[in-house]
């Protein structure tokens, strides 16, 4: 009998359940077929870890490297501080899921639930990107936009590829960077997204060159991208220019309910590189990311985070100003609605001189949802004149709701100058009047003050991304009303 | 007698909880009339403003305020807003990231069918029209609402939506507190717009001299949460010689 947990045999060697690694692996010399469905066992184990790598065919320092990640896992284990994760059971949850295009990972659409479903729905996403979005398949490989801008960029030199085929491409690149600027000892959930990866972006965009139009991930959307251990690479060669937009506003359902994505940002001299995602996760699960950026000198990285989807949200972008004059900017944006914990922030570490950067976080808690904002400013001696600025805003909408501040200040530099504010703002009554007297009802009269509340930081984001945010605001206003 | 009116009849509210500030009043404005509604502070016009447009911190105790023919003491304050009510605030709030435009195209399309929403050219005019009407540079409206606004900017802004809304019944609360000469001509000249066989208003003020501008067809007085006196628009010229106290002691109030 077969521990794989296989839909077909035909693809698979009989004796593949034996494999201990790549070393067998290769004495088998054979390939599967891409559009083979495979899961690995349940938890989290140095077998999984093993499958993963031998059903990727990677090479072996990238098994090594998953392997060492999963002994620091298991030394490491979780994190004493945050949010509670105690109903996160590793040995519930499939470590990896290759989905085939039938498939997806989440098996049938009729296996969505229904809400997820009609929000699909109510927000107008298209038919198929409702599928791609649900874990059920769908490519974009075959869109005129997408040939046409891939064309373009490979004029350029600009890499954009999923990171599997990224590292199966570009193996010298892709080895010379990665886990450079968060290895797996960093933190936990960084290991054990180091142990099993799977899927995310890989770019690169070579010196000097300006992507005028944004690289969007939905581009290489496909049901394993979506998956839950995502390694994002992002490579900005000196005086390169572009805009990297993550995920989407429609909520991203996932039988499996955990996520913890790695996105590792390289911005090389004078680069400008801006980072943009909005995570909507269906509420059952925990989505634990670390992002982090490494900025040279004269670089700047802008993140714009929008969190507003899962159960627990742990995140926290962070930017390493190790080049002078560098600079970091941060938007946030957290939603908690019932039973959510968005714990989310931004770290901002100065380490060269006349760095700059600011902070910006909008956070609303509804019922009895709660936000926190966590951030750390850290200036190392020597980092002469840094800046940093930060602002966090909480809105409260109900009684129940919470909000917390967890503001970390650290500076080591007389110079530095490093300012935080941080305000707290109820619901007005007032205002849902006045608002209602125009003709608004009142859980419309509600979602507009929340939107202007994130107006500052929506403002931000290109427009079709802005107006699917200001949707999905109304929808989850939608019978708030009691 | 005729649908084409507001009317209150036999009014009372408190605030929730609290004591009585609205006594009985009885109230008609019929629809293409501009009626004043004067009286000395205290006396409950602001309460019957915003009674009238649904304020959920009053509550009625008795009486009814019906519009055409229909009882809307049963309505929320966007209901009565989209049955063509409309209620220009003395202290209008401030809306942080919302601008003039984006709000009042929301308002507006609140009050027609899903899938007939109002064109975005069609919309722009309107918009301008209003803001030519009240001297306005075009653009306010893409500031904030009332954001930064002097206390005579939101006064405009009421009105300036008023144009844009097009209610059949306004109450306009004191809109003049606040105003400059210059600031009074302008939000009076848009009232004045406003006016016609479709508009009928209640202008709530302590003063003749708004009314000197919005030249009212009726005066109602009112004195310790009723109305104590109606007359024609020359009353509102002698309550401003004789003052408050005069109407006080003729009604023994």
């Amino acid at each position: 009998m077969s521990d794989l947990h296989t839909d077909t045999t035909q693809a698979v060697h009989p004796d593949a359940a034996k494999l201990e690694g790549m070393e067998h692996a290769k004495q088998y010399e054979f390939k599967l077929a891409e559009d083979y469905f495979f899961k690995s066992d349940r938890g989290l184990t140095k077998r999984v870890v093993e499958q993963i790598s031998y059903m990727k065919n990677e090479p072996e320092w990238m098994l090594k490297f998953r392997l060492r990640a999963f002994e620091i896992a298991e030394k490491k284990g979780r994190p004493k501080w945050g949010p509670d994760l105690s109903d996160l059971n590793f040995d519930d949850i499939f470590f990896y899921v290759r989905p085939n295009e039938k498939q997806g990972t989440a098996g049938s659409w009729d296996d969505i639930p229904e809400d997820v479903r009609k929000t699909y729905q109510r927000l107008g996403v298209p038919a198929a990107e409702q599928r791609a979005l649900a874990g059920v398949g769908a490519q974009y490989e075959s869109e005129m936009v997408y040939h046409k801008l891939k064309a373009e960029w490979e004029k350029l030199g600009v890499i954009f590829l999923d990171t599997d085929t990224g590292l199966k491409e570009h193996p010298e690149l892709f080895k010379e960077h990665f886990a450079t600027v968060i290895p797996p000892e960093d933190n936990y959930f960084a290991a054990v997204n180091s142990a099993v990866w799977s899927g995310g972006s890989f770019v690169y965009v070579p010196e000097g060159v300006h992507v005028e139009v944004p690289l969007q991930a939905y581009f290489l959307l496909n049901a394993e991208n979506i998956g839950q251990f995502e390694r994002t690479l992002i490579i900005g060669a000196p005086g390169s220019k572009f805009h990297y937009i993550e995920g989407c506003t429609a909520p991203a359902y996932t039988s499996n309910s955990f996520h913890s994505g790695v996105i590792e940002i390289v911005c090389q001299e004078n680069s400008h590189v801006r980072y943009s995602t909005i995570q909507n996760w269906s509420h059952n699960v925990y989505n634990l990311v670390t992002q982090r950026a490494m900025v040279h000198e004269h670089a700047s990285m802008g993140w714009l985070d929008g969190n507003l989807g899962s159960k627990v949200t742990m995140k926290y972008p962070s930017t390493y100003l190790v080049g002078e004059g560098a600079h970091g900017e941060v938007l946030s944006i957290a939603f908690a609605t019932d039973g959510q914990h968005q714990d989310a922030g931004a770290k901002v570490i100065h380490v060269a001189p006349n760095t700059t950067s600011s902070v910006v976080s909008k956070s609303i808690s509804k019922g009895t949802g709660r936000s926190s904002y966590r951030g750390l400013v850290q200036v190392h001696e020597g980092a002469t004149n840094a800046r940093s600025n930060v602002e966090c805003d909480a809105l409260l909408l109900d009684e129940n709701a919470r909000t917390d501040t967890f503001p970390y200040i650290e500076i080591n530099e007389k110079t530095a100058h490093v300012g935080h504010e941080a305000t707290v703002s109820k619901l007005d009554d007032e205002q849902i009047f006045y608002l209602m007297t125009r003709g608004l009802a009142e859980d419309a009269a509600m979602a507009l003050i929340v939107r202007g509340f994130l107006d500052p930081v929506a403002k931000e984001l290109p427009l079709e991304y802005a107006v699917e945010l200001n949707r999905l605001i109304e929808l989850e206003m939608e019978g708030s009303v009691g | 007698m005729s649908d084409k009116q507001l009317e209150i009849r036999g009014l009372r509210a408190r605030i929730v909880g609290g004591e009585e500030i609205l006594k009985g009043v009885d109230l008609v404005v019929p629809r293409g009339e501009v009626h004043a509604l004067m009286g000395p502070n205290g006396s409950g016009k602001s309460t019957l403003a915003k009674v009238i447009a649904g304020d959920p911190q009053y509550e009625i105790t008795a009486g009814d305020i019906v519009l055409e023919g229909q009882s809307i003491l049963e309505m929320e304050p966007d209901e009565r807003a989209r049955e063509g009510l409309y209620l220009a605030f003395q202290y209008p709030v401030e809306v942080p990231g919302v601008s003039i435009a984006n709000f009042l195209r929301l308002a507006l399309n609140a009050r027609r069918e899903e899938g007939d929403e109002i064109g975005v050219m069609e919309f722009y005019k309107k918009l301008q029209r209003a803001v030519k009407e009240l001297n306005w540079d075009d653009s306010i409206i893409e500031r904030n609402l009332h954001e930064g606004f002097s206390g005579g900017e939101k006064k405009r802004s009421e009105i300036l939506q008023l144009l844009v809304l097009e209610p059949r019944y306004a109450i306009l609360d004191e809109t003049d507190s606040g105003l400059d000469v210059d600031a009074l001509k302008v939000v009076s000249q848009g009232v004045n717009a406003a006016r016609g066989p479709n508009f009928g208003a209640l202008v709530i003020t302590h003063y003749q001299r708004l009314l000197n501008h919005i030249v009212p067809d009726r005066v109602h007085v009112m004195v310790n949460g009723r109305i104590v006196r109606e007359g024609p628009k020359e009353l509102a010229m002698e309550l401003d010689q004789k003052g408050y106290e005069w109407i006080r002691e003729a009604v023994g109030a």
